[in-house]
């Protein structure tokens, strides 16, 4: 190419130049090396463990994993509550094709409720994009066989399947064992306050009412892990490790099924309640409360439809058996028979006249007794068997309110049994301050001779009735009532221990003889109130009847029941054990509005206890007219050495 | 030249062909190490593996047949070249098909066209051309013409935007002019300059994205899930390979999904999460190898535009391995450049073999017009 210019050029020093040049260049490149081994030695070696961990962290998930529900047995090894697997419809919009589209598919195989869509769309918004999203709940077999079939056209749909508890007889044992239910927000931060929140993280239900409530620790167990590997959208590649959970402890109940059932039977389209319990251990045996309902309802979340049936005049939800508080009546007569004794008012020898009329000096009122003719001559004895309410004025205004309701409170009236459910109510036993506290009002001699027959402002629970019953026939010894009776291990059960509160201290162990032998009386002697309903048992039992006045009958009306509405007839109740010579089984039976204790609440009792003790074979038995003396009897002698 | 002829039968055969031995070696081993990375990146497909090959087998011919074309020639179609290259970039910006925001290709009917690519080549060329017409080493007003033959191409591929390459065609032109022997004093002068040019591309020449990429780089924690997760990511993959790497095909931030743009821009992470720091070194030092070949054919290189063409073409090389290392591991800001010969992808591989092809063509031609 032709130029202008003759360029002379130096090519040695041209080169030496480039070289110069180059070597720099090179060296600038090592210095780059350098840096970039700087750099990443940083990284790499320095910050390792750092990086490691935030790379495991995106990579590494732990899912906690629900350990299953403890299961729950009767004391002869029925299963009450179980885990039964549990499908709904999950669907994650992300992996859908079409949202709208796959759901109104779906609405029409499935045959599902715009309702379900609607609770759909709006769970749709509080969960992230690629998180499942219940659709459909407790799909039934044919539903789970329809979608199974159809699978194939709808990605990002799965039928996922958990275990949900079952309660397999229904209202027989609702409020025994309650029931579980879908952790709420309450339950939530009632967990986060107690630190176990961790612990529920894969935790679907929790138990509501009843023993699951009560015994829920025992029965839920502990959360396990399933470290699992994800990609970045949050995928499961593979399981790195997996501790398993530890299931929930296994129960048994001194339930007995058989009792639930017949109380159900023998209650049905009634109100009222039965308690049963075993004097030895202080073992609920039966605890019904009539109306009940089907837990099952409440598991997987009540429809308001459903829910609005419960809430009838009758009430179902309503533990009558716990939370029931009932004026005791002629129940109690044999606790305050043995306050009067102890305290030594009356000995097992007094007498009193009884001409059905109850009259304090220089006082007009006139108390009656149940009956208008009165019972003629009565001691403690008779008074009991024929539930003379004379007597008992008479006793309880020489004994007046401080020792009554002293004495009553040592038979655990007026306080919480104790018992392990959450539904429990205290009951009321008037004492002059408590009555002051309560209802503002001073406490009257008339009040006195009113408590005297288990009436006035006294009301008490069933279940401390039975206590009750147990304290007196255990002469004093206190047993706290319990449900749960041990827990299964293998084969074995291990018992709970027996709960008990200090004694009654005893004054003179005849007197318990004394009340016992008045309670046998009831049931066995001829003037019995309780004969009748025990005719023919196999076995010796022993009770008091009661018949609670609901209403202020005026000084010169007779109760007349057709008079009166329903709901304010009088309320039948009987406590009683058996067999008399060695108690296997106490029974508390209240029927509300059915009238007289004698013949309404009494039968019950003995279906209930004919059942408890119908494989055991009794010898016959001849009724004993009387008690022997103070002296003559074996337990009395070792009361002086 | 005096050459000891150790194994004839092949130095016969590779001059034959024009090709630099070691050279050769060099780029082969880094593609080799290419494509095992990008199987493990790519998620053990070997369908992307086939992809990648037929391409370096394209991008191998291009390179065998550039360096049989005496260099003069080269020389010679220098002007040439960077006018037609000018051209369409004023073409690019006027009749040019967009994608992803930026308008970088030209419809040719057939083929679509990046003329940014050619210009990595005729920049070098057209200043060395231009620069090694004059003694060395060069005069102020040569050096300004220099510039302004580096200026008007770096401009034009700004505004597409293209940041990555159009800071690769602005090195590779000052490069050359540096190896001519620009003085240390005119360098210092620039080096303000620039610095003082910094604020006035930040406002006048880059976009919002581009500046979004900066912040982020400066602060990548500030917004971990948006556009500071790339980063965020590849640093973790790096620093979780360690000393040893994870291994071959075990590196879960890569195997998982979790690192962006694996197995292109972002390899060096995968490759660094799965090698370790070890496999980082030995990487380097294939890189260092054959920079220092290059420079070396350089240095022996008989006039001064075959010196001055291939030093700048070999420092760019190294420029594109240093940016896209110190972009992936956190101490550049994120500007699209790939990893030479190891990322996944064509264009860029063609012009950088094809830039090999040249430094093959000086290191193995006689000059037909000899100056000696």
């Amino acid at each position: 190419m032709p130029s202008p210019r003759i360029v002379i050029k130096d090519h040695t020093a041209e080169s030496n130049l480039f070289a110069r040049r180059a070597v720099i260049g090179l060296l600038v490149v090592c210095v780059m090396i350098a840096m970039v081994i700087t750099n990443l030695y940083y990284l790499q070696v320095e910050r390792f463990e750092d990086y490691q961990t935030r790379s495991n962290g995106n990579r590494i998930k732990v899912l906690p994993v629900a350990p299953n529900r403890g299961l729950i047995y009767d004391r002869n090894g029925v299963l009450l509550a179980e885990n039964r697997p549990v499908f709904s419809l999950q669907v994650i919009p992300e992996e859908t094709q079409n949202l709208e589209e796959t759901l109104s598919k779906l609405q029409t195989l499935m045959n599902i409720d715009d309702e379900d869509i609607e609770d759909f769309q709006r769970d749709r918004k509080r969960i992230r994009r690629f998180k499942p999203v219940t659709l459909l709940n407790r799909l039934n077999q044919e539903q789970v066989a329809i979608f199974s079939a159809n699978q194939h056209q709808f990605p990002g749909v799965a039928i996922e399947a958990r275990l949900g508890r079952y309660y397999p007889f229904k209202g027989a044992l609702t409020h025994v064992i309650g029931y579980v239910a879908k952790i709420d927000k309450k339950d939530l931060q009632k967990l986060t306050e107690a630190g176990f929140e961790a612990n529920y993280a894969a935790t679907y239900d929790i138990g509501k009412r009843g023993i699951e409530k009560y015994h829920e620790e025992i029965l839920h167990g502990k959360v396990g892990y399933q470290e699992v590997e994800v990609n970045n959208q949050g995928r499961i590649i593979r399981t790195l490790n997996f501790s398993p959970p530890e299931p929930g402890q296994d129960i048994v109940l001194n339930i007995d099924v058989e009792l639930q059932l017949e109380a159900e039977r023998l209650f049905a389209g009634e109100r009222g309640t039965v308690v049963a319990m075993d004097p030895n251990d202080g073992g609920i045996l039966a605890l019904y409360s009539s109306p009940s309902y089907d837990p099952n309802l409440f598991v997987h979340g009540i429809s308001s439809k459903n829910y609005k049936k419960l809430l009838t005049s009758s009430r179902p939800l309503f533990n009558r058996a716990t939370q029931g508080q009932y004026p005791p009546a002629s129940t109690v007569k044999p606790h305050l028979a043995l306050v009067g004794l102890e305290q030594g008012v009356i000995t097992p020898q007094s007498r009193l006249f009884d001409n059905g009329k109850y009259r304090l000096k220089n006082v007009s009122r006139i108390w009656r007794d149940h009956n208008p003719w009165g019972h003629g001559w009565v001691d403690v004895t008779k008074s009991i068997e024929v539930s003379c309410d004379i007597f008992f004025y008479d006793m309880a205004f020489k004994l007046g309110i401080d020792r009554m309701s002293d004495g009553m409170y040592e038979f655990g009236f007026g306080d919480y049994t104790g018992i392990d459910l959450h539904e429990e109510a205290d009951g009321f036993m008037p004492s002059r301050g408590a009555v002051r506290a309560r209802f503002n009002r001073a406490w009257y001699h008339g009040d006195t001779i009113n408590l005297g027959i288990g009436q006035s402002y006294w009301t008490a629970t069933p279940v401390q009735l039975g206590q009750s019953i147990v304290t007196l026939l255990n002469k004093g010894r206190r047993i706290i009532p319990q449900i749960l009776r041990g827990q299964k291990e293998g084969e074995r059960t291990v018992l709970e221990p027996v709960k008990e509160r200090p004694p009654i201290q005893i004054q003179d162990e005849y007197n318990w003889d004394v009340v016992l032998d008045a309670m046998y009386g009831v049931v066995n002697r001829e003037h019995g109130t309780g004969r009748k309903a025990f005719v023919g048992a196999p076995y010796t039992a022993a009770g008091k009847t009661g018949t609670a006045q609901l209403v202020t009958i005026a000084q010169d009306e007779e109760y007349d029941a057709s008079k009166l509405s329903k709901e304010n007839h009088d309320n039948a109740m009987y406590v009683g054990y058996a067999p008399y010579d060695k108690p296997q089984i106490t029974v508390t039976v209240v029927f509300e509005n059915a009238g007289g204790g004698g013949s309404n609440a009494a039968p019950i009792a003995r279906k209930i206890m004919d059942n408890y003790l119908k494989n055991q074979h009794f010898p016959e038995h001849q009724v004993i007219e009387a008690l022997p003396p103070k002296g003559t009897l074996p337990s009395s002698v070792t009361e002086s050495p | 030249m005096l050459r000891t002829k150790l194994l004839p039968n092949e130095r016969s055969f590779l001059s034959k062909i024009h090709c630099d031995g070691p050279l050769l070696l060099g780029l082969l081993v880094l593609m080799a190490v290419g494509l095992l990375t990008i199987y493990s990146a790519g998620g053990q497909d070997i369908q992307l593996i086939q992809r990648q090959l037929v391409r370096l087998g394209v991008a191998m011919g291009v390179m065998l047949v550039i360096a049989q074309v005496p260099i003069n020639t080269y020389q010679k179609l220098s002007i040439y070249f960077y006018i037609v290259g000018i051209g369409m970039l004023v073409a690019v910006l006027l009749v040019g098909v967009s994608s992803k925001g930026a308008q970088r290709w030209l419809d040719l009917g057939v083929v679509r066209f990046q003329p940014s690519e050619i210009m990595k080549l005729a920049v070098p060329m057209m200043v060395a051309w231009y620069i090694s017409r004059f003694n060395l080493p060069p005069k102020l007003k040569h050096i300004a013409v220099g510039f302004i033959l580096v200026v008007m191409p770096t401009l034009l591929i700004a505004k597409q935007p293209d940041l990555g390459t159009s800071l690769l065609i602005a090195s590779s032109g000052i490069f050359a002019l540096f190896l001519a022997g620009m003085s240390w004093g005119l360098i210092s002068f620039i080096a303000i300059a620039a610095s003082a040019f910094t604020p006035i591309m930040w406002i006048f020449l880059m976009k919002e994205y581009q500046k979004q990429r900066v912040l982020t780089f400066l602060n990548p924690e500030s917004d971990p899930l948006g556009s500071g997760y790339h980063i965020i990511q590849s640093k973790i993959a790096i620093g979780s390979g360690g000393l040893q790497g994870k291994g071959w095909l075990q590196g879960t931030q890569s195997q998982l999904e979790f690192l962006p743009e694996r197995h292109t821009d972002f390899i060096f992470a995968v490759f660094s999460e799965e090698f370790g720091l070890w496999g980082v070194i030995g990487l380097l030092a294939i890189y260092a190898f054959i920079v220092f070949r290059g420079m070396l054919i350089s240095i022996r290189a008989q006039d001064a535009f075959s010196k001055i063409l291939g030093g700048s073409i070999t420092l760019t090389f190294f420029v594109y391995v240093f940016v896209n290392m110190g972009m992936v591991s956190g101490i550049l800001p994120v500007v699209g450049v790939p990893l030479p010969l190891v990322s996944y992808g064509g264009t860029s591989m063609v012009t950088l073999l094809g830039g090999f092809g040249m430094l093959m063509a000086i290191a193995t031609q006689k000059r037909i017009m000899s100056r000696e």
